[in-house]
């Protein structure tokens, strides 16, 4: 019997759970989800179809997914999560031989009323393994070798599937979201430093070899990092969205052209304009105390799902809801990093604001085990 | 597994710490995005506003190069030019009226021009391009180009036009394009985007207009960068469109110029069928005009001095001029009662000059009569009153038949503008049309191809390959589409008698043949060139009371436009026929005058492929022939001489 079911008796029951919802938390994503949609409905030309009203709809039911999960006893979700993480991949893999090809990648698989797409589940499911591995570990256990590749595992595998779709995005998420989680639990810092000292040490060689004999890269690679790093010299491809992004923001100035009136992200030559460059017409509309504003109200999240982790009681509440904290900071600063020309291209959305409803409804029902965790919490 | 709750208070310490410090990171990546955030927003803010201002980024369309058109033997009859032209984008222009003002010192620049290019300017948003001359030579483009600076908005632009080097010979078989006009956008329900880019050329009349669907072809786009100036500053990406299909016509150019020379001030048109494919071999309406003027943009004068001229230019009268046929028809009426059993070829009738009918008198077009006579005599000598008699025993709904058999009253399709199906009448026509009921005396008129009775030069060269063949010969025009070979019209056996067919035929061979057929002037004495063929003289008007009491008044001296229309048809070789050709002058008199050398003449340059040796001719007509051999030649030599060195 764990210490947290034997604090059960202490923790809300039945309808009084509502009460202890993380309400502020409730609150802040509803009001980043209404700047998604007044962002759709400006991308749409002042229209609900074909983006605001749906991303409404997934909306509501995301709030709806998002309540129930949060009522359902954390203990609960911790029992699943090796069924869960279990079922994702299956998904992933699934995707991998049934998946339709959607924007030249394999991601989606039809469930008949909408189309899933595995790797989004797949981040949420392996936080909760993670969570739940090193809730079940010693934590004196933590930085042992045979105890560190066991999670490591656990990360590379779904990491692997994902990057075969390809999705580079998803695929740096899941990575560094597990390794925080590995980070929170405490293994030692050792292996961190070894690993990054090993990924510069990589990077530099294949960089050093350039030019000479012992060249590890062919050519032709060695010009796809080029381009991928410095997207400028590929004016057409990748660098032709930066440039134009970076206007978009710019001309947006300090206070913006006002909404609608963005002139910029209305020229369609963005072609993402309503999924991952969609924070440049917020940019250009609402200008800097726009941006400034959705990058507030994103931070102020993490801090309540920090508060909510801190606050628990057993390790489980806290990784999952610092699991779920640092998969969403990825999201949006990856997201904005990307458009504001500090990072490549690699089509990481803008959480809760971009047009998409697998990731919406994923989200949100991550925060429905923060939610849960806050609610069960021994008091 | 147990755990002392010092561990565990030691462990969530840990996490907390870790927790804590990650939140801090965070914090600090929000700040640094927050402060790139500034750096782009706020102190680069002017420099990117500028940017967004010039860097304009513009899809323009790519207009695809229009299908050429040839003629059978591979001679260009349409193809594509570089035009130069100047176009203006007015939001780039400031003062729009200047910048007129300083291109019009440069370069001449009509006053129509600028009068379209303005209400153009008044109906289309500021920053659309809009043509304000076009067809300029390269010396005037690159006076423009050099004085750039001083003309702001103005942008020198090198298209493709459309050219007809064969001028007017093939002005109603290809038709004509020019540039999209609102009517054209208005008749469309999803117009091709394509239609947009300033004077795109879609096909107007004729073949162009019929086939646009397949010689348009479809448009490419380039993605180019703009300054604020309008002005192109690089092309980002480019994808090419779909050049239209090349097309073949069946026609010979060779021919059709011929025959366009030999109809000369006529006003007439002269058909040649292959009888063994359907081919139009020719197919020429005279007078013609110039396709050439209209891709430019004809001027008002030129344009009323066509439609005011009354031998109807811009008619097409191969295939939308429908005339009374004549005794042209009469082949038809002998055949339908042929194969009804109803005359033999030793059957003959009496003709004294005239028949009576339900109390009114029909005339022969010889007053005295023709005597006793048979079918070979009566189509010989095209005796009226022999097919008075057969029309109304063999019934007008048995001849209406048998007509459309021939492809009399029929459409026949062709990619050419305002084909007309003709009328071969009979009676549910009458009570459907005219609400009245069908009277013999209307058979009697059909009979001789008068009264309803209408058909297009066209169909009376495709009624003349059926009964040269027997076979139903369908008119083609376009032998291939990008090297596609089309179906053939080479038709079937239409189950005709062939007996009967060759008394007709017997008949039309006397026609040319016999000293006393009425085309015997006309006629080829080349061995195995021989033809048969039927003369046919239309009235136009209906002879008066006072003018019979009067006296017949004789054609020549009556106004040009109520005498009679002259019509010849014909096929040769006799004995293996090879080509049909029907010739029709409008308001020429007599079928065996007028229209007769002319079918003639056309059909031995059909046979020999080429001027025909004098051999063929009979031996009286040589030194005429020679001499119109030789002044067409002149005529030639004069059109081909290049006239368009004037254009770029």
């Amino acid at each position: 019997m764990s210490y947290l079911e034997y604090n059960a008796k202490a923790t809300p029951s039945g309808f009084r759970k509502i009460l202890y919802l993380n309400w502020p938390l409730t609150l802040l994503l509803a009001s980043v989800a209404g700047v998604g949609f007044l962002m759709l409905y400006s991308v749409a030309g002042g229209s609900f179809s074909p983006w605001a009203e749906p991303q409404f709809k997934r909306f509501l039911l995301g709030m709806g997914v998002m309540l129930v999960v949060g009522m359902v006893p954390i203990w609960f979700w911790r029992n699943i999560s090796v069924v869960a993480y279990l079922i994702s991949v299956a998904l992933l893999l699934a995707v991998e031989f049934f998946g339709t090809v959607g924007m030249g990648a394999q991601r989606w698989i039809d469930i008949g009323f909408m189309r899933l797409q595995p790797s989004e589940l797949m981040k949420i499911t392996s936080v909760m393994l993670l969570a739940a591995y090193y809730d079940w570990l010693p934590p004196e256990r933590s930085s042992r070798l045979i105890w560190v590749l066991l999670p490591l595992l656990m990360i590379l595998f779904p990491t692997l599937l994902v990057l075969r779709q390809p999705d580079l995005g998803t695929s740096i998420l899941l990575m560094a979201a597990g390794g925080g989680v590995m980070f929170l639990a405490g293994v030692h810092w050792a292996y961190f430093a070894a690993v990054i000292g090993a990924a510069v040490g990589l990077v530099s060689a294949v960089f050093q070899s350039r030019g000479t004999d012992w060249q590890l890269l062919k050519d032709y690679q060695y010009r796809r990092i080029d381009t991928f790093l410095d997207p400028s010299q590929d004016p057409l491809g990748a660098g032709y969205h930066i440039t134009q992004s970076k206007i978009a923001l710019g001309s947006g100035g300090w206070s913006g052209r006002g909404y609608m009136q963005g002139t910029q992200s209305r020229l369609n030559f963005l072609p993402e304009k309503h999924t991952d460059f969609i924070f440049t017409t917020l940019a250009e509309e609402f200008g800097f105390i726009g941006g400034l504003t959705l990058l507030s109200l994103y931070m102020l999240i993490i801090v309540f799902c920090v508060a909510t982790a801190l606050a628990a009681k057993d390790r489980f509440s806290s990784l999952v809801s610092l699991g779920v904290a640092i998969t969403f900071f990825l999201f949006f600063a990856v997201n904005m990093s990307m458009v504001m020309g500090l990072a490549p291209v690699v089509g990481v959305p803008l959480p809760l604001v971009s047009y998409g409803g697998s990731a919406m409804l994923v989200l949100l029902a991550a925060f429905g085990l923060v939610q849960s965790a806050n609610v069960h919490r021994p008091r | 597994m147990k755990r002392t709750p010092k561990d565990l208070e030691g462990a969530h310490r840990k996490l907390s710490r870790r927790a804590l410090l990650l939140g801090g990171l965070q914090l600090g990546f929000a700040g640094g995005l927050a402060a790139r955030m500034r750096y782009l927003q706020v102190d680069q803010a002017d420099q990117f506003r500028l940017l967004a201002e010039e860097n304009r980024i513009n899809i323009r369309l790519l207009a695809p190069a229009r299908g050429e058109v040839f003629d059978r033997n591979g001679k260009t009859l349409a193809h594509n030019s570089p035009s130069y032209r100047i176009i203006i984008v007015p939001e780039d222009a400031d003062d729009v009226e200047a910048v007129i003002a300083r291109l019009s010192k440069l370069i001449h620049l009509p006053a129509e021009d600028i009068e379209r290019a303005r209400t153009e300017m008044r109906r289309s948003p500021p920053f659309l391009p809009i043509t304000l001359a076009d067809q300029l030579t390269w010396e005037d483009i690159s006076k423009v180009a050099v004085n750039a600076p001083a003309l702001p908005g103005i942008t020198p632009e090198v298209g493709l036009t459309r050219i007809y080097p064969q001028q007017s010979d093939f002005a109603h078989v290809v038709g004509y394009v020019g540039p999209v006009s609102d009517y054209d956008l208005s008749k469309l329900e999803s117009p091709d985007p394509v239609l947009r880019i300033p004077r795109f050329q879609i096909g107007k009349v004729g073949f162009e207009a019929k086939r646009e669907d397949v010689l348009r072809g479809t448009a490419g786009a380039k993605r180019v960068e703009v300054n604020a100036t309008g002005r192109v500053m690089r092309e980002l990406d480019r994808k090419e469109g779909q050049a239209g299909a090349d097309m073949q016509l069946a026609v010979d150019a060779g021919l059709q110029n011929y025959a366009q020379a030999r109809l000369g001030g006529e006003s007439a048109a002269v058909v040649v069928v292959d009888c063994d494919t359907g081919d139009l071999r020719a197919i020429a309406s005279a007078p013609s005009f110039d396709p050439n003027l209209f891709v430019r943009g004809i001027s008002v004068a030129d344009y009323s001095l066509l439609t005011e001229d009354p031998y109807r230019p811009l008619a097409n009268k191969t295939v939308q001029g429908t005339y009374p046929p004549g005794s042209t028809f009469k082949m038809v009426v002998s055949l339908a009662a042929l194969e009804e059993g109803l005359i033999g070829p030793e059957d003959t009738v009496w003709c004294p000059g005239y028949l009576e009918v339900s109390g009114r008198r029909f005339h022969c077009w010889k007053r005295a009569g023709h005597g006793h006579v048979d079918l070979n005599t009566s189509l010989k000598q095209s005796c009226d009153v022999y097919y008075y008699d057969l029309a109304i025993k063999v019934g007008i709904d048995k001849i209406s038949a048998m007509a459309n058999r021939m492809g009399l009253g029929v459409r026949h399709d062709l990619p050419m503008s305002a084909v007309a199906s003709g009328l071969a009448p009979d009676r549910d026509w009458k009570a459907r049309v005219r609400g009245q009921d069908w009277l013999v005396g209307d058979t009697v008129n059909v009979s001789i191809g008068q009264g309803f009775m209408l058909a297009s030069p066209m169909q009376l060269a495709v009624m003349t390959a059926r009964l040269a063949t027997g076979r139903s010969v369908t008119p083609r025009l376009v032998k291939s589409i990008d090297g596609v070979e089309q179906p053939s019209g080479a038709g079937t056996s239409m189950g005709l008698n062939e007996n009967n067919l060759r008394m007709v035929r017997r008949g039309m061979y006397s026609v040319s043949n016999d000293r006393r057929g009425t085309g015997y002037r006309s006629r080829i004495i080349a061995e195995g060139m021989r033809m048969g063929g039927k003369s046919g003289t239309s009235q136009v008007r209906n002879i008066t009371a006072a003018e019979r009491a009067a006296g017949v008044i004789r054609n020549k001296d009556l106004p040009w436009e109520r005498r009679d229309h002259a019509l010849y048809v014909c096929f040769a070789p006799f004995d293996k026929p090879k080509y049909a050709i029907s010739v029709i002058v409008e308001h020429g008199g007599g079928g065996s005058t007028a229209a007769a050398p002319i079918a003639r003449d056309v059909m031995l340059q059909a046979l020999y492929d080429g001027t025909p040796p004098l051999s063929a001719y009979p031996k009286g007509d040589r030194s005429r022939i020679k001499a119109q051999q030789e002044r067409l030649e002149r005529e030639r030599i004069e059109r081909d001489t290049p006239q368009d060195s004037d254009r770029a």
